[in-house]
């Protein structure tokens, strides 16, 4: 399993960008070069440098640590959102596939309203009526997401429900709690988990987005969507202000998603 | 004694074809009457399709049958609460067609075998441990092999752990619904010995369901012969084999293939493909295949009757 991992070269590239993206966020003030929230305006907007590897912004923050803080918060947000989002969609695609009916209508029906409404503008909406906070960001993140993972288990459930061995559980006299939890849900979040990994990037992406537009992290905080919003008036005059959050924001983004082309790769019977 | 006493059971499922389309009642299984006493083997034999399986599956209540009676020890199973029920599933147990598809792949062979007790929360930690190391050894693995994956198993072996599971619940009655017919000839062997042996210690009733005449043969004391969800034959493993009165089970026992090039014998071979169970014949339902089929055969719906002393078939020209 790790060779078959390591013997791809784009998993490999993207293993190596979320252990930066790990180690950055557990080590934060190691790494750190200066303090990520410390106003210093004799040093503003001053260019990538030794003593500012990325440069400083319009209050002479030093953009460098603000970044290495900020993984703290995208990740932060990518594992919490998943974290929520995928275990009520299993469960619920679970309970609507192995039971089927009437069950399997109201639960599969509420997953279209959410999923008729384009993500980002539900996440969106949710968020403003909460109001901007990291925390409802992630509420609203975890309410738009967890649709996905329903109809990914409902449909891995479907196909293995009739299976033997499951009938064999019920001929032992199992109850359908047993059933679904000790033989459906382990045989069918394979293709789920592989979506939640290539979902922790897009989170990431969704969550910058809403602090672009102000409905996120607020000031000072070192989220680097929000950076980028306030680094939009000095773009001419400063251009790594906003470049080096943008791309923190691009790889972070790129490596969760070669790990999850590369998990699918590995755990897809297909490809073996 | 009746151990099981099945009657008149129906097993009728409806289909609908199409989002407007019209509603086909197939009738998987259609009035079967069958007992099985304490220790003895009752084979079931049919072509594809014939409804041995659902058979099977309606005894266990796995699917609810539609109609009829399934006594147990002399008690009503159908309409039997699920508490009752559940009490009555450590009595019956059954093993599978497909070693592939009846273990849970991602459990190992003591999380298999230790289901059906936590299910029905026999012993201690302790004594689940003995049981199942007993039961394994039982079926000729060894202990070590308790904490491999199925996968790890070949297919006898993966059918000798499904038996094993079946047995955990110490049972009266096993429905093996085609436990070797996805095996190799030499392991089917070993697998039916395993089934003769367990039956010895253990007192074992069979319902052995199955393709193979040949199989039937060897496990079987009483055999009965399916037909579109009906049993055309039914009699003692001799009497079925030696004077097969049914021409449904003349044709099947004119196909066993027989080890000796020299014998010439007449092979009676059936035209056509077994009609649908949605739209079965009228009268007879074999008139449409059969070899001295006449008229009456589509107009007379024949009943199973005692032909000889012990012996049933269901044809109006026996």
């Amino acid at each position: 399993m790790v060779r078959r991992i390591t013997s791809s070269p784009l998993t490999l590239i993207g293993l190596v960008i979320v252990l930066i993206i790990i180690v950055c966020a557990l080590f934060a003030p190691l790494i750190a070069t200066h303090s990520p929230t410390e106003v210093n305006l004799q040093s503003k907007l001053e260019a990538p440098s030794t003593s500012h590897y990325f440069g400083t912004d319009e209050v002479g923050r030093d953009i460098f640590s603000r970044i290495v803080y900020g993984t703290r918060i995208s990740l932060r947000i990518g594992l919490l959102v998943v974290l929520i989002a995928f275990p009520i969609g299993t469960i619920l695609g679970a309970i609507a596939g192995y039971f089927g009916g009437g069950v399997d209508q109201i639960i599969m029906r509420i997953t279209d309203v959410f999923l008729s409404f384009p993500g980002i503008i539900l996440a969106m909406s949710i968020a403003a009526a909460l109001g901007p906070s990291i925390e409802n960001v992630m509420l609203a993140l975890a309410a738009t997401w967890w649709p996905w993972y329903t109809r990914i288990v409902r449909s891995s459930v479907l196909s293995i429900k009739n299976a033997e061995f499951i009938e064999a559980s019920r001929a032992l006299g199992a109850n359908p709690f047993r059933i679904l939890f000790k033989e459906i849900i382990p045989n069918s979040i394979g293709p789920a988990t592989i979506q939640a990994s290539l979902d922790l990037g897009f989170v990431i992406l969704a969550a910058a987005g809403l602090s672009f537009i102000g409905l996120g992290a607020q000031p000072p905080s070192p989220e680097w969507g929000a950076m980028l919003s306030n680094s939009r008036e000095i773009l001419r005059d400063a251009w790594w202000a906003a470049t080096f959050p943008g791309l923190a924001i691009l790889l972070t983004v790129l490596g969760f998603n070669l790990v999850g082309d590369g998990l699918n790769d590995v755990l897809d019977p297909k490809q073996r | 004694m009746a151990l099981l006493e099945v009657k008149n059971l129906k097993q009728h499922f409806i289909t609908k074809k199409g989002f407007m389309g019209k509603k086909t009642i197939v009738k998987a299984v259609d009035g079967v009457d069958i007992t099985i006493d304490v220790g003895q083997t009752l084979g079931i034999v049919g072509e594809s399709g014939c409804g041995k399986s659902s058979l099977a599956r309606s005894i266990l209540r796995l699917a609810e049958p539609t109609s009829g009676s399934i006594k147990f020890n002399g008690e009503e199973v159908i309409g039997m609460n699920s508490n009752h029920m559940k009490m009555l599933r450590r009595e019956m147990q059954i093993v599978f067609q497909d070693p592939y598809a009846s273990l849970n792949p991602r459990n190992t062979v003591r999380q298999i075998l230790e289901a059906p007790l936590i299910i029905h929360s026999l012993g201690d930690r302790k004594e689940r441990r003995d049981l199942i190391e007993s039961l394994i050894n039982k079926i000729g693995l060894r202990t070590e092999q308790l904490d491999s994956y199925p996968h790890e198993f070949s297919g006898g072996q993966r059918q000798r752990i499904g038996l094993a599971r079946a047995l955990a619940l110490n049972p009266k009655l096993i429905i093996a619904d085609e436990p070797v017919s996805a095996l190799d000839v030499s392991v089917q062997s070993q697998v039916l010995n395993l089934m003769l042996d367990l039956q010895q210690d253990m007192n074992l009733s069979y319902m052995f369901i199955s393709h193979d005449l040949s199989v039937v043969q060897h496990i079987s004391d009483k055999v009965a012969v399916m037909y579109l969800g009906k049993i055309v034959e039914i009699a003692n493993v001799e009497k079925l084999y030696n004077n097969p009165m049914h021409p449904y089970t003349q044709t099947l026992l004119s196909a066993v293939p027989i080890a000796d090039p020299m014998l010439k014998r007449e092979r009676i071979i059936l035209q056509g493909d077994l009609p649908s169970p949605s739209n079965p014949p009228t009268g007879c339902s074999f008139h449409t295949r059969c070899p001295i089929a006449t008229k009456e055969c589509s107009e007379i719906e024949p009943v199973l009757e005692e032909k000889l002393t012990d012996h049933f078939a269901a044809c109006i020209y026996v």
